[in-house]
């Protein structure tokens, strides 16, 4: 069993690592740091900063595996209705980077029914191989047929790393793989690197609501697997008439087994764009007073080419279904720009958006805590600012 | 219909600060709570059993005062509570944590829907429900806003997608995730509250559960963390003063490269 000691010889009482310790398990007495075993969960903070290497954490780790068998970066590349989904490209932009600091093949994985001539597109993407499974099985993402094809592929053909999009589909597939390969899987990473001595993909996530941000290794199992976010890699170009070996896969029908059956897909976004795809988006809150007030909002994300967000007050009073909510109970999105009508910016809403790369407030209350993460703040009546904003957009838009 | 019903205790979101001398985590005096995901499971578990009959465990892995959790699902209409607790889970990545409570989920034996939430808002990775799922080796259906039917064998349900949704039928027993829109989750009654308050919780050990020690806590765990930092704050920035015309125009114009 894995334990943690602090050596008392070493330790100098510098209470640095009392900081680290995101689960607050460290306290000090008579000048020492103790650590509280039921809180604490063997992160490995603490010993990561302490300048003393007094804290030591053991584990029984059984022999180090040979995991010299295991090359190439993968992706799997998201398709519906036969389109490849831009979050694929994303993770296309982010795999070339890592393949070529590992000195291994870049390789697409695509599954679906139709879509052989979906392998020129990812190989101009970048992709150097490219899986191909095509069964009408998988015409649409099933967990368990995708599941079964993805543990096959990896456990025939030996990946160092899978990326995929940290999407519905993308984290209920993963999460059901990375169990049955026994690899490690990383969340919604926002930062992807390569420790080049070790061949480890350095993977950095938001935890605890976007306030904390981890680093996380696989040491000793393969592949190593990480989902990523969207919106937060840059898109692979495309390189015209770029080839690749592709390598199609076909398998017996057991394996296209699915016990769920998928009855319908229902599309609900109409109007406006999804808003997890969405580059602008302009959200409205209490501030703006009720369905009429809201629709100023929308007005202003038409004119804008944008989605529509909200407030969970918003949504709670019925003003726009909850598909629109953005925060820690609804959608985390990450915009070039986000436009916050009426919304005070309570931490729960804040998760949601504040990596937006640029931040408008409005916002009557000059000590809306939105303004403390706005990068352009305006104090005034909504009901005055929004439809005067969607004038001169329009105007400066239609130039 | 018998039904377990994941729960994890984590701190309050709203009590999360940032010391801003030191750019840590202040963790002081912070509640700890149900998390909020999966107070729709709870809510969703106890309304499949009004629906259907049959009872409803809770089940959670944690240190011991994760009994308090337990207490407060008991106290909003679960019949059941079990804590899976020892010094040696410590260090579970979702790999671990999802073996452990597939091994209590064995341990408690006869299941015909497993509820977890969509995600817990401190490991924020939505990865437990699906690996439970996986190790049990039965099917899953995750971010699941409404059941519409549901018998003793089979359940169909609607899946929130990016788009809209899809409809699924499953075999039972599933596993579902559960998002916000399932339900509004009712207050504690009286009568639960002191049956909570007298009631006892089972918990297993380790050895309980029949697990593989090999299988569990940081040991079991594919994964480990390196480093742990606070982002960077964002900082406010520039406040827009003037008419309304003025500033429409200032933002505007501010704004004209990003939106073109
Ligand atoms: C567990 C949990 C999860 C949550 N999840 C989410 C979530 O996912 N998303 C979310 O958004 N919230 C969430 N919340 C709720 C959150 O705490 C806030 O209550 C909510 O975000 C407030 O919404 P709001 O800003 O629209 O309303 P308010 O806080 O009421 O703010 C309204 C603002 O509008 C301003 N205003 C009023 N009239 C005008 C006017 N005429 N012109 C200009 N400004 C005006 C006011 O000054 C005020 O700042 C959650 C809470 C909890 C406890
Ligand atoms: C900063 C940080 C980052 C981390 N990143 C990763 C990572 O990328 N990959 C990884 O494998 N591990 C990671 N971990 C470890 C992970 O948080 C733990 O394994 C944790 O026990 C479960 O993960 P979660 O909180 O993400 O739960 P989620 O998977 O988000 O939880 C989903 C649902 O599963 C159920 N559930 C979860 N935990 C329990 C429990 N203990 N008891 C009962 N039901 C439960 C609940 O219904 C919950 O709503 C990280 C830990 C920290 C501190
Ligand atoms: S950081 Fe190291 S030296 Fe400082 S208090 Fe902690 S254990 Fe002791
Ligand atoms: S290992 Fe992590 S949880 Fe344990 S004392 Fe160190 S920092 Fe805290």
């Amino acid at each position: 069993m894995a334990s943690i000691t602090i050596s008392l010889d070493k330790c100098n009482g510098c209470t640095i690592c009392l900081k680290a310790c995101p689960f607050g398990a460290i306290h000090m007495a008579n000048k020492k740091a103790v650590i509280d075993m039921a809180a604490c969960t063997l992160c490995g903070a603490c010993a990561e900063v302490c300048k003393f290497s007094a804290i030591e954490i053991k584990e029984d780790s059984g022999q180090k595996k040979d995991l010299t068998a295991y090359r190439d970066v993968w992706v799997f590349c998201e398709q519906k209705k036969c389109v490849v989904q831009s979050i694929s490209f994303e993770l296309l932009g982010e795999g070339r980077k890592l393949a070529d600091k590992l000195g291994v093949k870049l390789c697409a994985v695509i599954l679906g029914s139709g879509i052989e001539a979906l392998a020129e597109e990812l190989a101009e993407r970048g992709a150097d191989r490219i899986y191909l499974v095509d069964h009408p099985a998988l015409k649409s993402f099933q967990d368990e047929p995708y599941t079964e094809v993805l543990v096959k592929l990896a456990e025939e053909y030996k990946p160092e790393a899978i990326l995929c999009g940290a999407t519905t589909i993308g984290r209920s597939l993963v999460s059901r793989v990375a169990i049955k390969i026994n690899a490690g899987l990383t969340a919604d990473c926002t930062e992807l690197d390569i420790d080049l001595k070790e061949r480890l993909l350095l993977q950095t996530r938001p935890a605890f609501g976007g306030n904390i941000m981890a680093t996380i290794i696989t040491p000793n199992h393969r592949p190593q697997m990480a989902t990523v976010r969207h919106k937060v890699m840059q898109e692979a170009g495309i390189e015209k008439g770029r080839k690749a070996e592709v390598i199609k896969k076909s398998y017996p029908e057991e394996v296209f087994k699915s016990r769920t059956r998928l009855l319908d897909i229902v599309e609900e976004i109409g109007e406006t764009v999804n808003l997890s795809e969405a580059d602008i988006i302009v959200s409205g809150g209490r501030g703006m007073g009720g369905k009429e007030g809201l629709a100023l909002v929308g007005e202003l994300a038409k004119a804008l080419g944008g989605a529509v967000g909200a407030s969970r007050s918003a949504v709670d009073a019925d003003w726009i279904p909850y598909s629109h909510q953005v925060g820690q109970t609804g959608k985390t999105v990450c915009p070039k720009l986000y436009i916050a009508c009426g919304i005070s910016g309570q931490i729960q809403h804040l998760i949601g958006m504040q990596s937006a790369k640029v931040i408008v407030a409005i916002n009557k209350d000059p000590d809306a805590p939105i303004f403390k993460i706005a990068t352009y703040g305006i104090v005034g009546d909504v009901f005055d600012i929004v439809p005067a904003l969607t004038k001169e957009f329009k105007r400066v838009l239609k130039k | 219909m018998n039904i377990i019903v994941c729960i994890k205790q984590v701190p309050n979101t709203t009590d999360v600060k940032i010391d801003p001398v030191t750019n840590t985590l202040i963790r002081e005096g912070v509640e700890s709570v149900i998390n909020p995901f999966d107070a729709y499971a709870i809510e969703e578990a106890v309304r499949l059993k009004e629906r259907c009959g049959g009872k409803v465990t809770v089940l959670t892995m944690g240190p011991p005062q994760a009994e308090n959790a337990l207490r407060e699902a008991l106290a909003l209409g679960c019949d059941e509570a079990v804590l899976v607790s020892d010094r040696k889970f410590a260090g579970s990545d979702t790999w671990a944590t999802s073996y452990t409570l597939a091994a209590a989920i064995r341990k408690i034996g006869d299941f015909d829907v497993i509820l977890c939430g969509k995600q817990a808002s401190d490991g924020d990775t939505a990865q437990v429900g699906p690996g439970i799922s996986a190790h049990l080796d039965i099917p899953q259906v995750t971010y699941v806003k409404k059941i519409e039917e549901i018998s003793g064998t089979v359940a169909k349900v609607e899946r929130m997608t990016e788009e809209g949704y899809d409809v699924v039928e499953t075999p039972l027993p599933c596993l579902f995730t559960v998002v916000k829109e399932i339900n509004t989750p009712r207050l504690p009654s009286l009568k639960g509250m002191m049956r909570a308050k007298s009631a006892k919780p089972l918990k297993w050990t380790a050895e309980d559960i029949e697990a593989d020690p090999a299988a569990l806590g940081l040991d079991g765990s594919p994964t480990r963390v390196i480093k742990i930092f606070t982002p960077e704050q964002r900082k406010g920035g520039e406040m827009l003063k003037g008419d309304t015309a003025d500033i429409s125009k200032e933002l505007v114009e501010l704004l004209k490269d990003l939106v073109i």
